[in-house]
């Protein structure tokens, strides 16, 4: 069986036998992989911490017949050394790494993911600014084709001055057409601007009622396109 | 239909839902029992049964115990005022075994894991600060594992254990002992650098 190289982020781990784990990892070229890393539970491990959740690696991996490889080698290629000794930004890093691991599948590389997941860290690693997740969650929805309507009614298509939130049915509707849960004017505003070219001044946005709005927007959106809960985002709210 | 009897086939399946048994280990470890003598099944049943029965969790530590408070709760030599935060029972016997601490414990039961959903109110973080002001604690040593949930556990605990004259510290995180430098990986080589220990002269 051959070795072969891939940049990746590791998504998530699962315990494996006494001190294993299966890691599974988002890579650039071949998309979501499932490997083993042995011994790596163990505190003198050469792999150390660089397989946690959120790594972003360079893997050596060894292919088998089945649909787990071998993790043979591991070098950081970027360490979130503050994305892991702060609770928000762990918390922010977790809810990308949820969302990517239920769009991502195994054997459908999809490099544009990995780079907005890899940027996605990043932005959290350097500022962690309070709409991340909600401007990854609409980015991730765009990029599969399901971005939210905001303008127009979904159901008659008129653009009217009150629009109402319906994501059963993918975005805003007015009143006569079923109407749905009341959004403010600029809360819309912003999730406008996240999937239009306004993501930079989204980021800067300080914390308000209406940051918490459009993320929950985001993260309705996101689970209704899934249909699961997602877990990260309920654990950051308790915590 | 299996080919096995019935009641075989139920022994492996209970086998196999153990961790870390899959289903050829089941049936190895069934079909041991049944060639063995009648007496080790017979002795493995009563164990399990027994453990089941006579155990609970001590009602102060949540350390697993068979009275209502566990041995070191107990234990008269030990300094109250010092506690220990661990994730589950076994990390007990793993401090334990370093000799090194002669504190009480307290074992939350799990880790912060926001990728599993297991956030702060499924762990017993409540029952730690209520044991905080009655017990007088001193210092507070935060024991989890150093991986992502237990590094995240650590970080709410500091945030939450914010009580007036309360010491919270949290175990060293560096090189392991007989492991060569250059294997290191960046976050525990700079936190080894970050913790470092002055063994002469005057800190900076």
């Amino acid at each position: 069986m051959s070795l072969y190289r891939e940049v990746a982020v590791v998504l998530r781990t699962y315990k494996l036998a006494e001190a294993d784990r299966i890691v599974v990892l988002l890579t650039r070229e071949k998309g979501k992989v499932r490997a083993v890393a042995k011994g790596v539970r163990r505190t003198g491990s050469k792999f150390g911490s660089r397989l946690e959740p959120g790594s972003h690696v360079e893997l050596q991996l060894r292919e088998s017949r089945g649909d787990l490889e071998l993790v043979t080698q591991a070098e950081t290629v970027e360490p979130h050394v503050k994305s892991r000794s702060d609770l928000t930004r762990l918390g922010h890093s977790a809810a990308l790494l949820e969302a990517v691991d239920q769009l991502s599948q195994v054997g459908k590389p999809d490099p544009r993911l990995h780079d907005m997941l890899v940027g996605g860290l990043r932005v959290i690693e350097d500022r962690d600014p309070p709409l991340v997740v909600a401007a990854f969650y609409l980015r991730l929805l765009a990029h599969e084709g399901v971005s939210p309507e905001l303008d127009r009614c979904v159901g008659c298509g008129q653009v009217v001055e009150r629009l109402y939130w319906a994501p059963e049915v993918g975005g805003v509707r007015c009143g006569p057409c079923g109407g749905g849960r009341n959004v403010s004017p600029e809360s819309l505003s912003v999730t406008r601007a996240t999937l239009g070219g306004g993501l930079n001044a989204v980021l800067d946005l300080p914390d308000s009622s209406k940051t918490h709005d459009v993320e929950s927007l985001a993260s309705e959106m996101l689970e209704l396109h899934i249909e699961r809960r997602l877990k990260a985002l309920r654990v950051i709210h308790n915590s | 239909m299996s080919a096995y009897a019935d009641s075989v086939q139920d022994l492996i399946d209970a086998f196999a839902r153990l961790p870390g048994i899959g289903p050829k280990s089941a049936q190895r470890i069934a079909f041991h029992l049944l060639k063995a003598e009648p007496e080790e099944s017979r002795n493995l049943a009563s164990a399990v049964t027994a453990a089941r029965e006579r155990t609970r969790f001590c009602e102060r530590c949540f350390n697993i115990s068979e009275e209502t408070l566990c041995s070191i709760c107990v234990d008269p030599k030990r300094d109250s005022d010092l506690l220990c935060v661990v994730e589950e029972p076994r990390d007990v016997v793993a401090v334990e075994r370093t000799l090194e601490f002669r504190g009480r414990y307290h074992v939350l039961g799990g880790a912060i894991d926001h990728l599993q959903g297991v956030g702060p109110e499924q762990l017993r973080i409540k029952e730690l600060l209520a044991r905080v002001g009655p017990e007088e604690t001193r210092e507070v040593v935060i024991c989890t594992n150093p991986n992502l949930e237990g590094e995240a556990t650590a970080l709410y605990l500091n945030r939450v254990l914010d009580v007036p004259g309360l010491i919270v510290s949290q175990i060293a995180s560096g090189l392991p002992v007989g492991g060569d430098l250059e294997y290191a990986d960046e976050l525990t080589l700079g936190r080894a650098l970050t913790g470092r220990r002055l063994i002469q002269g005057e800190s900076t």
